[in-house]
């Protein structure tokens, strides 16, 4: 479903984020991306998504190489995946509802099932009863939770969460997690990078361990 | 109603909120782009009542149509019968060589000159009023006359209509030339706005191309926009048209009472409103597309 071979990344002014980084993720698998801060991590989502672009090597997801994508054939990549971002990326300028019905908006859905979608997301992250607020006035673990809410809310087949339990208390991180397993038992394929201890000791699953850009064995 | 149609709605009524939102600056320049527009349509709406009014004021030209002097009775009157037969003309005169020699006797005060004269030096003639007054058509028939027998001289007055015509061509071009300034100064005034929206839905940029939204997606809102206030600008140079010619036309009211003349100032036909419409769109559709080409692919997301 992803697989990197020989990847490496280099920001522009040099900085090295990624070496020589080669694993596969089967479909259906759940696997958990860990390491130091500033070890690459967010570096690795971003190539899958190509937000970022290799410098070299190759990434195949969903048997299409990425790293050559067109421009053009971008927006089709990423509505197969759901994307949860360290940083949220949540519009201020729109309700809590409008961010969760967006990425339904853009694929050009019809609206009345949209709606009806965005709700049943909302609904399980639990913020149905905030649907009307403005992202602004959720507290930090809500608007994580909002975050994924908009990830789900088309279906993708493939999860992509950067640090999703970063801002939440266990109890909450516990919840988060036992929302992303049930999309596992439904066989999407997830990959999410942490640090959180709590999260690791309790899941089973894949570990790909990045030090400095390069992922141990 | 198809989705497709009703994504469209969608975008079209969240631009109109957009509008909304900003009612002030909406409507500054949507204000300054109507009037910018209002300055060479409203020359162009004068012209076309100048125009008509000048072909009022000089009647249609006149063609002279003078026979040779060995024509006979019977030529005379077979050329008569030719010219009424012709398409163009309204009617048809004919000046007998005495009439003319008699016309020209007591105009000129040449009596005593032209009675010593032993014989009429003019010929009989023929006066046709056209239909038209296009001045390429009576060249035309001018130039087909002027092969038929028996014909000493045809003779367009043409003169004053080609200095109509050529003044009119003048002032034609100056329009011309300040319609053209004026749409780029409306295509520049859109880009300007689009730019800063643009600047403004960054946010909303990076996120949608993000959770894959294509470029057309992403363009849509601001064509939209562009296109709905250059329509709009369109809408208020034709009400400041309206206004201008409702004032001018009380004023003439009085002015047209003392010349016994019921002249009034015409607006737009329908067809030229819809043209004047349809092209300000346009314009607005042009800006934002340019600005939306130039500032939206530096917005990439992290
Ligand atoms: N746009 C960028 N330009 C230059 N350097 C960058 C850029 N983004 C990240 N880096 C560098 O690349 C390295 C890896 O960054 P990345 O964000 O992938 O780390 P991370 O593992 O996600 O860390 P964290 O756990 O703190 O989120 C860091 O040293 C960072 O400074
Ligand atoms: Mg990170």
């Amino acid at each position: 479903m992803i697989k990197f071979t020989q990847v490496s990344k280099r920001y522009p002014g040099g900085y090295e984020a990624l070496k020589n980084v080669g694993f596969e993720i089967e479909e259906g698998e759940i696997a958990f991306l860990t390491g130091h801060s500033g070890a690459g991590k967010s570096t690795l989502l971003k190539l899958i998504a190509a937000i970022e672009r290799p410098n070299g090597g190759s990434i195949v997801v969903k048997g299409q190489n990425v790293g050559s994508l067109k421009s053009g054939a971008l927006p089709f990549l990423r509505r197969n995946l759901g994307l949860i971002f360290q940083d949220h990326k949540l519009l201020f300028d729109r309700s809590v509802f409008d961010n969760v019905i967006l990425p339904l908006q853009i694929c050009g859905f019809d609206h009345r099932e949209s709606a009806k979608r965005a709700r049943a997301a909302l609904d399980k992250v639990g913020l149905l009863a905030r649907e009307k607020a403005n992202p602004i006035a959720l507290s930090g673990g809500e608007q994580q939770r909002l975050c994924i809410a908009r990830a789900i809310v088309n279906r993708p087949t493939i999860l992509l969460a950067d640090e999703p339990t970063g801002n939440l208390d266990s109890a909450y991180a516990d919840e988060i997690m036992s929302i992303f397993k049930s999309f596992h038992q439904v066989g999407v394929t997830l990959l999410i990078a942490t640090h959180d201890e709590n999260v690791l000791r309790q899941s089973d699953g894949r570990r790909l361990l990045l030090k400095h850009g390069e992922l141990q064995p | 109603m198809s989705n497709w149609l009703i994504q469209h709605w969608l975008v079209f009524l969240f631009t109109l909120r957009r509008l909304l939102a900003t009612p002030v600056a909406s409507l500054l320049n949507i204000a300054i782009m109507g009037i910018a527009l209002s300055l060479p349509v409203g020359v162009y709406v004068l012209l076309q009542n100048v125009q008509g009014l000048a072909a009022q004021a000089a009647g249609a030209p006149q063609i002279s149509v003078f026979l040779a002097k060995d024509a006979s009775k019977d030529d005379v009157a077979q050329t008569g019968k030719r010219l009424a037969q012709l398409d163009d003309i309204e009617r048809i005169e004919f000046v007998p060589r005495e009439q003319a020699l008699d016309q020209l006797k007591h105009s000129t005060g040449l009596a005593d000159v032209i009675g010593g004269l032993s014989q009429n030096p003019l010929p009989d003639a023929y006066i046709l009023y056209p239909k038209t007054a296009d001045l390429k058509v009576l060249e035309g028939l001018r130039d087909r006359l002027q092969t038929w027998p028996k014909l000493e001289h045809v003779q367009l007055d043409s003169a004053w209509a080609r200095k109509l015509e050529a003044l009119l061509g003048f002032v034609r071009l100056a329009v011309l030339i300040l319609a053209s300034l004026l749409s780029i100064a409306l295509v520049a005034i859109t880009f300007n706005t689009i730019r800063l929206q643009i600047l403004t839905k960054r946010d909303e940029i990076e996120v949608s191309k993000l959770i894959g939204a294509t470029h057309a997606f992403i363009r849509r809102p601001f064509l939209y926009f562009g296109l709905l206030q250059g329509l709009l600008a369109g809408a208020a140079a034709w009400l400041i048209i309206s206004l201008s010619l409702y004032l001018l036309n009380r004023s003439l009211a009085g002015l047209a009472e003392l010349y016994a003349s019921n002249f009034t100032l015409h607006h737009l036909s329908a067809g030229d409103s819809l043209s004047l419409l349809l092209f300000s769109a346009y314009l607005g559709w042009l800006g934002a597309w340019l600005s939306v080409s130039q500032h939206l692919w530096q917005i990439e997301p992290k």
